[in-house]
């Protein structure tokens, strides 16, 4: 997609033939994310919708208690320090950010009195500075007013290395500054695009300064509010039970009138998602269960119960298949998989392309991932593909097995193509789950038939996603022919993202494999439209350009996207809760309510 | 004796210590750290997951992380959790109030049915009331708990709805009330424990009061002319249970260890459910302190058998 059909496209929103939602399906089609998206509109005059999310109580309270479930427990409660996302969960249920984001890529007002925007001189023209102004009369949950020094607080927290904050990432970068006390400015080093991270979403939440400021740095573990939080968020604390139960209670000094509608929560952690899916959806017992990562089959059976309905939700996690570039057999300079090789088979590119036509990920939906992972066109690169709605994927056992003929790969006695005296074998790794190893065996049932010879290879997950650089079998080293996983999208902005593809990212022995190109793929093109593409300011431009690095990737044949898989949650009859791919599931908390 | 004590003190201390270099090493060795989750984050600049390892200690060398750990440990500073970063021995404190409840109360359950059971298979060994009970006792403990607890569930959680099958520690209600809510979800949990214990302690109290009830004392008794339940109570039971009282002393260790599979079914805030989502997150300091809490309370409850035994059993003496 070129920037001059983005830009069509965004004129139909704006003359309104395009609806907003239907845009951002389609830039999720090409890659991008909904956050983005919805930047690229509000930079080019078409307003963020004010997102309403329906609420039926007409008063706060009254609605009794409110028990959600999840199957990890939660840890830890600040929102700097958590790992997962279950501790993000826990952390949101008391403190807020700025802003979050919607599912349609809209940025949401928490403790910001409104999103920052050309119009209202929030966005500085030369993409170096925004201007965030305060909500005014929050109070914090001991009683102490929000001012811009939590917030500039906050961001003097969580950059300092010696916190070590999770979020430093959107921190360290940036400097913030007090106008006044309701208004902060957020400077940036260099002209940013992206200019909603820090104070936004999962790593955003304000925390309070009078009661961190003695826990800055060296001594954060100590700070009592660790397990003790005081936020400014619907609930308030009541207690925490790390690794087993946080309880809340109503805040009565809510910033948002009429809400919430619950008098308690609780969250109880701890068992697997199957028993947490029951839980809901067949006995009851609980309003809510966080990450159903139990297959489609199972849980349409608890839902025929009618306690309770699973809830997806789009996000930006694809399954997919990397093939190595590099020779993982060959030990060069003591690593193997080293860049000065090259991969044996798929240095040829009829092959790789023979394997993308060997994907089954029609079956693959339909059998093993069902409403909870479509077949994804993402990543593909050609859009009309993407407007038409019969988009099919291509699975082609004579097609492929024609480009091989004709590459040279000619079947041997054993059935098994060679070439050169080079057998067509490789080995396919993943990690031990069992939707994972069904697809193994449909992609290996494809090549067999294409005259390809796959060994399967199954690494327990603490052992394929650790970072040990002892130990040969983690993903990050990467020690085999292909490998397949969920990537997942931590960050709304494509730039942390699309870095896995820069050639200076490779993993390698030197970085002790933390660099996070792994399929160890280079290429001077995109090394250089990705320079380019941090430098633009303009969010259309700069969209055009992901887009194009994604087909770079992709149209190179070694990333083969398999599946989107969706955020799925389940919820009980009844209970009205709102969701996004883009933030966490407890973002919108304040307005979850309970209908009689 | 406390010759006996001191002595059986001193060769314990350089097994403790042992244990505890092939936990921490095993550990060490074993795949998988901490933070790996990080590693997998873009969001985390590869200098912070550095950083965070550096603070923690973790790319030291083994041999100088022990010495740390023994010497903190030996000062009570049991470390703290990489996951939810507290103190360890907090962690533990808050859990080993619903294991003694729930574990305990198993062990009690377990000596009500096998006491009676067993003593009573014994005194008519091979009626029809000693075969059946034997047929259960097999059946119980062939059949694992993760299984029975599962089977518990589908019948009266999920069919019938009775019983709530997630465990709560706090219940927000009071008097009556409170105490009901917390029968009903120990119920079931308590059960699976407790007659998975009753089954194996059934067959150990019918064979040890078989070794007894023939003995000649035991006729002497009853051709005195005392009744079968004095001489079954005091001449027969008082003997028997010797062997018992030395197997519940060495379970003993398992009440303050916790039930790993049940607690994790029952969704059981105890510290078996602690060990195994330490585990699951590589969370080093967390294992290292409940295994050897562990480690430290089977070689005290072996003493303490060893001296039980002893008292019960004045033909036994300690040199």
């Amino acid at each position: 997609m070129q920037e001059r059909e983005l830009r069509d496209l965004i004129a139909d929103v704006k003359t309104g033939r395009l609806s907003r939602r239907s845009f951002v399906q389609q830039m999720i089609a090409v890659g991008l994310t909904a956050p983005m998206a919805g930047m690229m509109l509000a930079q080019s005059g078409v307003a963020m919708a004010q997102t309403t999310f329906p609420y039926k109580p007409t008063k706060a309270g009254g609605g009794g208690l409110l028990k959600l479930l999840y199957w990890q427990a939660v840890t830890l409660l600040n929102p700097h320090f958590a790992i997962g996302t279950k501790d993000q969960e826990g952390s949101r249920i008391f403190y807020e950010p700025l802003a979050g984001w919607d599912a349609e890529g809209n940025l949401v007002p928490a403790l910001a009195a409104e999103i920052p925007s050309k119009e209202n001189d929030g966005l500085a023209e030369d993409g170096r500075s925004v201007v965030w102004k305060l909500k005014r009369g929050v109070k914090w949950h001991d009683g102490k007013p929000f001012t811009a020094d939590d917030v500039v607080f906050t961001w003097e927290y969580a950059r300092n290395p010696e916190t070590a904050a999770v979020s430093i990432a959107s921190y360290k970068d940036v400097k913030v500054e007090k106008i006044d006390d309701f208004t902060v400015r957020v400077v940036f080093a260099k002209p940013t695009p992206y200019w909603a991270d820090a104070f936004v979403g999962n790593y955003g939440p304000i925390l309070p300064k009078h009661v961190f400021a003695d826990y800055i740095g060296s001594k954060s573990r100590e700070a009592p509010a660790n397990l003790k939080p005081v936020g400014t968020g619907a609930y308030m604390f009541v207690d925490f039970k790390p690794g087993d139960m946080v309880l809340a209670k109503r805040n009565p000094d809510y910033h948002v009138p009429n809400r919430p509608q619950f008098d308690t929560l609780e969250v109880k952690g701890g068992g697997d998602a199957v028993s947490a899916a029951r839980a809901v959806l067949q006995t009851g017992e609980y309003d809510y269960a966080w990450n159903m990562q139990v297959e489609d089959e199972i849980l349409l059976r608890l839902e025929a119960a009618g306690k309770g309905k699973v809830t997806i939700t789009p996000s930006g996690n694809v399954e997919f298949i990397q093939l190595n570039a590099t020779d993982p057999w060959t030990e060069v300079d003591g690593e193997r998989a080293s860049v000065k090789t090259k991969h044996p088979l798929f240095s040829d590119p009829a092959v790789r392309q023979a394997i993308g036509l060997l994907i089954d990920r029609t079956s693959i939906e339909k059998f093993i991932y069902g409403r909870t992972g479509t077949a994804t066109a993402n990543f593909l690169n050609n859009p009309e593909r993407f407007r038409s709605k019969n988009t099919k994927f291509e699975f082609n056992i004579e097609k492929a097995n024609a480009i091989l003929e004709a590459a040279g790969w000619k079947k041997g006695a054993d059935g098994i193509r060679a070439k050169d005296g080079k057998a067509l074998k490789f080995v396919y790794q993943t990690s031990i789950n069992a939707p994972r190893q069904k697809t193994q065996a449909i992609i290996k049932q494809a090549c067999q038939k294409a005259g390809i010879d796959v060994e399967l290879k199954s690494v327990v997950a603490s052992v394929f996603f650790s970072s040990d650089t002892a130990n040969p079998d983690t993903y990050p080293h990467f020690y085999c022919d292909a490998q397949m996983y969920n990537t997942t999208m931590p960050q709304p902005d494509p730039q942390l993202f699309m870095n896995q593809y820069v050639s200076w990212q490779i993993a390698n022995k030197e970085n002790k494999w933390q660099g996070r190109n792994i399929c160890r793929w280079q290429n001077k093109e995109y090394d250089e439209l990705y320079k380019q593409a941090e430098q633009e300011l303009d969010a259309v431009k700069r969209a055009a350009m992901y887009i194009k690095l994604n087909d770079m990737v992709v149209g190179d044949n070694y990333i083969q996207p398999i599946a989107a898989r969706s955020r799925v949650s389940a919820v009980k009859g009844g209970v009205t809760a709102h969701f996004s791919g883009w933030d966490n599931d407890l973002w919108q908390l304040a307005n979850w309510y309970r209908e009689a | 004796m406390g010759k006996y004590i001191l002595r059986r003190l001193t060769i314990a201390l350089p097994s403790l210590l042992g244990i505890s270099v092939i936990l921490f090493v095993l550990l060490a060795l074993a795949p998988g750290d901490p933070f790996g989750e990080l590693a997998t984050n873009s969001n985390i600049p590869p200098e912070v997951a550095a950083a965070l390892r550096v603070k923690f200690g973790i790319d030291d060398p083994i041999y100088i992380r022990y010495l740390r750990w023994l010497a903190a440990m030996l000062q009570g500073d049991w470390g703290f959790s990489f996951a939810s970063r507290i103190d360890v021995d907090q962690l533990i404190l808050q859990r080993v109030p619903t294991t003694l409840f729930v574990v305990g109360s198993s062990q009690i359950l377990a000596l009500a049915v096998a006491l009676p059971v067993g003593v009573y298979a014994a005194m008519r060994p091979y009626s029809i009331f000693d075969q059946i009970a034997n047929t259960f006792a097999f059946v119980g403990f062939s059949l694992p708990t993760f299984f029975t607890g599962l089977l518990l569930i589908l019948v009266f959680s999920v069919n019938l709805g009775w019983l709530p099958f997630v465990y709560r520690a706090d219940i927000a209600a009071t008097g009556w009330q409170w105490a009901w809510e917390y029968f009903k979800q120990a119920i079931m949990p308590i059960s699976v424990l407790g007659l998975f214990q009753a089954a194996s302690y059934t067959r150990y109290v019918r064979s040890a009061v078989l070794d007894v009830i023939r003995l000649d004392y035991v006729t002497t008794a009853r051709s005195k002319g005392l009744n079968e339940g004095k001489v079954v109570i005091k001449h027969v039971v008082r003997n028997a249970l010797i062997p018992v009282v030395t197997l519940v002393a060495l379970q003993m260790p398992a009440v303050f260890g916790g039930a790993i599979v049940t607690e994790q079914i029952f969704r059981i805030p105890g510290i078996g459910s602690l060990l195994i989502s330490a585990i699951l997150a590589n969370d080093t300091p967390v294992i290292m302190a409940v295994t050897f809490v562990f480690a430290c309370l089977v070689v005290l409850f072996n003493l303490l058998a060893d001296i039980i035994y002893g008292w019960l059993d004045p033909r036994i003496s300690y040199r």
